[in-house]
């Protein structure tokens, strides 16, 4: 049971510079792994690489050595960086939160989700507002890999601890496998078992 | 009193056009064919309180006979107009979601209509369809939808790119239910008043084409109708049978025009909030 990443490359283009190159990661159920790096090395571009949001140029994404599902909902999901822009501007947010599945009370509860702001539209929220209902939507979908693609790199101190609190107590109870993007080699430590540097 | 804001004054402004309009609309429903039947003692006379647009050489009420004019253009004009939107949708989103087989076919159909001048596919049409109310309705509805198709396929193509799409795609939504409800929301505006701003050319070429003889029978009271009848009079002085429903189709154009400018006003993002 393991998420693993095999030899990939990739580019954005075939004039562009290669981004990742022979990249390797191994993650396996209930593990808790840090992926760090400065600005520019690829964090972004492997965690949509995992997570199915691109295909590898060469070399393989395999979800317990096959690759991951083409159709369905997808056993590896991302959180991304920008939650203002992975919602539709035209939904409503019980909409947006329901996309995943049925509303978990204990969910929106222990991420500090009011009730009023599920009748909102996404503009009507501030951004870390709309990063809890981004986390909530990918605990709902009932995946087994968790990837948090610095979800909370523009967030205070004291909202960051508390969205990182959740995710960690829900990656513990359903033994999720977590991988934390982040330029924060403090967090990183303080998250995950295991370091990746993509710099060295 | 509060001054109204812009958008409010804007939405009255624009409710007021369309209550014109539909007024007018009404009216030539609502006039009987009777109505607007002449006797020969009353023929070619000018405008007056009894005739305000005068009258034509049958001695038919010029002003009944326009308003019922525009009625059926203004029929063509919204069932042309709605069907060609409902095409350019279609082959807008077919365009930018299907293949790049599709696209390319798609693209090049688009091109090839576009090409043609309009005035001559839609007179081959309707001629080719027998002429009459059903050979127009296809000409214009098959001439009107090229760019407002193109327009809606980088709409979605824009649309499809965005990181919201892709998680719905990660959360298991299959393409069409993304199709329809992710993008076709979004596409509400510019089908809106494309469709809106389509209306004058229908009407216009309406006119164009029932002018040249190829469009609607000559015993309509259309518009171009009347204009093709009032040429025969003109170098005879009578200026009142041409210049005044032509007037008025040109009026009612411009309404219709200004009325789809104040809504894209309103439903455009980017002047939304102005």
């Amino acid at each position: 049971m393991a998420l693993e990443a095999k030899n990939v490359d990739f580019r954005y283009g075939r004039n562009q510079p290669w981004i990742l190159k022979d990249q390797c990661l191994k993650i396996g159920k209930g593990e808790r792994l840090a992926v760090f790096a400065p600005s520019g090395y690829g964090k972004t571009t492997l965690a949509m690489l995992l997570a199915g949001y691109l295909e590898p140029i060469n070399g393989q994404v395999l979800l317990d050595e096959i690759p991951l599902p083409k159709k369905g909902a997808c056993p590896v999901q991302l959180i991304c960086q920008h939650p203002e822009k992975a919602v539709n501007p035209r939904w409503r947010l019980r909409r947006v939160l329901e996309e995943s599945g049925p509303l978990r009370e204990d969910l929106l509860e222990a991420l500090g989700i009011q009730r009023a702001w599920l009748a909102r539209f996404p503009r009507e929220l501030s951004g870390g507002e709309l990063q809890r209902f981004c986390v909530a939507r990918a605990l709902t979908s009932g995946g087994d890999y968790l990837i948090c693609d610095e979800i909370s790199a523009m967030l205070d101190g004291i909202t960051q601890a508390q969205i990182w609190n959740v995710v960690l107590e829900e990656a513990e109870k359903r033994s999720l496998g977590l991988i934390a993007i982040t330029h924060n080699r403090r967090l990183a430590g303080r998250i995950a078992s295991r370091i990746l540097d993509l710099s060295v | 009193m509060k001054q109204a804001n812009r958008r409010t004054k804007l939405v009255v402004l624009t409710a007021a056009m369309v209550l014109v309009l539909a007024v007018i609309y009404a009216c030539g429903i609502l006039i009987p064919e009777e109505a607007a039947a002449g006797s020969f003692l009353n023929a070619k006379l000018p405008p007056s309180l009894r005739h305000p647009f005068g009258t034509d050489a049958l001695g038919r009420d010029l002003f009944l006979r326009t308003l019922k004019g525009l009625s059926v253009s203004m029929t063509i004009g919204l069932a042309a107009s709605a069907i060609s939107a409902v095409i350019a949708v279609l082959v807008g989103a077919a365009s930018a979601a299907g293949s790049r087989g599709v696209d390319a076919v798609l693209n090049w159909l688009i091109d090839l209509v576009m090409g043609v001048p309009h005035t001559i596919l839609i007179l081959l049409i309707s001629f080719a369809l027998g002429r009459g109310l059903n050979g127009l309705l296809a000409g214009i509805a098959a001439t009107h939808w090229c760019s407002l198709a193109r327009l809606i396929r980088g709409e979605v193509l824009q649309l499809r790119s965005q990181q919201y799409v892709a998680v719905s795609r990660r959360l298991g939504k299959s393409s069409g239910w993304i199709m329809l409800y992710h993008l076709l929301p979004h596409l509400a505006p510019q089908f809106v008043v494309g469709l809106v701003l389509m209306f004058p050319h229908a009407i216009l070429h309406e006119a164009s084409i029932s002018f040249l003889g190829f469009g609607l029978p000559p015993e309509q009271p259309a518009i171009g109708i009347i204009l093709a009848e009032s040429m025969r009079y003109l170098s005879a002085g009578m200026w009142w049978m041409a210049v005044l429903p032509g007037l008025t189709l040109v009026s009612i154009v411009l309404l219709v025009d200004k009325a789809g400018e104040h809504l894209k006003t309103l439903l455009d993002p980017y002047s939304a909030q102005e």
